[in-house]
């Protein structure tokens, strides 16, 4: 009911001129869909979104299966340091966004502090206010939340290869690299794709830290922030809710195309 | 030797992705306990000559007075993962009792909501919610983020109830056992581990989120913890320690809850990454 409800209702609403509070609005058909056709803020988040998914999806995919490799037994110090990369997976978006602000602070931040000290002070980046920056920055906050999450996924993965197929490989004589290629990346193939389809369902829904680090500024729109500042700060439901209606349909498509790959891998 | 030496990269990689996790945490808390000026002449070192105060002026009644954001927290947190766990396992439970069609039609049903995120619906919930005339009630909140997490809470628990032994439940039966005593004095408790991670998962999502706060808590009184920080972004982007005693104070439940129950929060947080 909280589901099929709002399908429907953001549906009915994007063929409006709705502005949230008033009961006078007319209906205006597909008006708000050729006008987010050529609303270039609107397609500018579309491909900040993209970009942002994309360089998340990268880097927290090659880092969390590096990690999972380096951690995958299961000794002390190795659930030591997988309890310390999860840590800030329980932290709240917010607080991140908020300590990373602190981290990119241009006069007292770490990350410059750091570039300072290697000499290196004149390559700083301007991290959250520079236009074709600061979406990387988040990039960075965002994978450097959930990597030790993704990793927890890969280690599973990992840990449910049996093992007699290493002790025949290595009996065969199988070198490192022909055994990962051979045994542990195609066994692994399930796990891969769900970290995939996980991580990219979860950077097009980063919304509290785009919120926190940026509010959208500096071209770090990402869809789900172009929406709530289309309803919630220009009262512009109707046309809020036509972003909606696209946003469904990517989604839609991404999670559909995932479980096709997933299928195929099984 | 030679093996030491082969060992050090690993060590080398594990060591830096180590340091890249503690160091923006511990600058929070760091930053949290020093004067502005102090700050300001070394901000990285840990503090000399911890600063309470700040956190002072953030439980402050007449200031901040952050313990209202705590409490409002507490208790949309609170309602919410109690009754994801009775609605959900009431589901589950009706989902592994029956069988045949029903039973995948009520399953689909409740996971299908699995494909959905709540970003996409923010506007239209919006509407219902105010037509429902509970914008600026905690019931807004707890009800939409119900609604969001009984999936996951349905899947998990669904799963765990189906391993259970059918021959104890078919037991219960044949004592005279309604089913109303079955679901409450038999399945309830064997399936406690399953309620652990989805109260965990629950507890997490909840505390943690702004959305849901954002859309529908528009007056001071009601901020939940997520908003209040939010705030004190504008107010004290001059004043790192204050902001930071306040994002310091949020997070200390999270981390000590995590701390003291680790293995529940893997399993909980990673039952979201079913969802895909």
């Amino acid at each position: 009911m909280f589901l099929v409800a709002p399908t429907l209702a953001a549906f009915a609403m994007s063929l409006t001129d709705w502005n949230g509070s008033s009961n006078d609005f007319a209906f205006v058909g597909a008006d708000n869909y050729t006008r987010l056709a050529a609303d270039p803020i609107f397609r500018q988040a579309i491909g900040t979104n993209v970009r942002f998914s994309l360089t998340v999806l990268v880097f927290q995919t090659v880092l969390s299966l590096g990690l999972a490799l380096l951690l995958v037994r299961n000794t002390r110090t190795n659930v030591a340091l997988r309890a310390l990369y999860f840590l800030p997976t329980v932290v709240a978006a917010v607080s991140v966004g908020l300590a990373w602000i602190l981290m990119f602070d241009p006069n007292f931040g770490a990350l410059n502090g750091a570039l300072d000290a290697l000499g290196l002070g004149d390559l700083a980046p301007s991290w959250l206010g520079d236009t074709s920056v600061a979406v990387y920055s988040l990039a960075l906050v965002q994978f450097w939340q959930h990597t030790g999450q993704v990793m927890i996924i890969f280690i599973a993965g990992l840990q449910a290869i049996p093992r007699d197929l290493y002790e025949a490989a290595a009996i065969d004589g199988a070198t490192k690299g022909q055994t990962f290629r051979s045994i542990t990346w195609p066994l692994l193939a399930p796990a891969a794709a769900i970290v995939v389809a996980y991580t990219t369902i979860q950077t097009f829904k980063a919304f509290d830290l785009v919120i926190t680090l940026t509010d959208g500024a500096f071209n770090t729109e990402i869809i789900s922030t172009w929406i709530y500042h289309t309803a919630f700060q220009y009262f512009q439901f109707g046309y809020g809710a036509a972003g909606s209606v696209v946003f469904l349909i990517i989604l839609g498509a991404l999670t559909s195309l995932q479980f096709r790959i997933l299928r195929v891998d099984q | 030797m030679r093996r030491f030496l082969a060992g050090l990269p690993r060590a080398a990689v594990l060591l830096v992705f180590a340091v890249a996790i503690a160091v923006p945490l511990s600058l929070v808390v760091f930053t949290s306990l020093k004067t502005a000026n102090g700050f300001f002449a070394s901000p990285f070192s840990p503090p000399s000559d911890p600063q309470w105060q700040n956190y002072g002026r953030i439980i402050d009644p007449e200031g901040e007075n952050i313990w209202r954001a705590v409490l409002n927290s507490a208790i949309v947190t609170a309602s919410t993962v109690a009754l994801v766990l009775l609605l959900g396992s009431m589901a589950a439970y009706a989902i592994a009792r029956i069988r045949g069609w029903r039973s995948t039609a009520l399953f689909a049903f409740f996971v299908g909501g699995l494909m959905v995120a709540p970003q996409v619906y923010m506007t239209p919930l919006f509407v219902i919610i105010s037509q429902l005339q509970l914008v600026n009630t905690f019931r807004a909140v707890v009800l939409v983020s119900v609604a969001v997490q009984l999936p996951i809470a349905v899947l998990v628990l669904t799963g765990f109830m189906r391993s259970l032994p059918q021959e104890l439940i078919d037991a219960a039966f044949v004592d005279g056992g309604s089913e109303w005593d079955v679901y409450r004095r038999i399945v309830v408790p064997l399936t406690r581990p399953a309620f652990a991670t989805v109260a965990i998962f629950s507890l997490v999502i909840t505390w943690n989120d702004l959305l849901f706060p954002l859309l529908f808590l528009r007056v001071e009184e009601l901020r939940t913890l997520p908003l209040a920080l939010l705030q004190f972004r504008g107010e004290y982007l001059t004043n790192y320690p204050v902001l930071f005693a306040g994002v310091t104070l949020a997070t200390i439940p999270m981390v000590a809850a995590y701390l003291a129950m680790q293995r529940y929060f893997v399993e909980g947080l990673t039952a979201g990454s079913l969802k895909g």
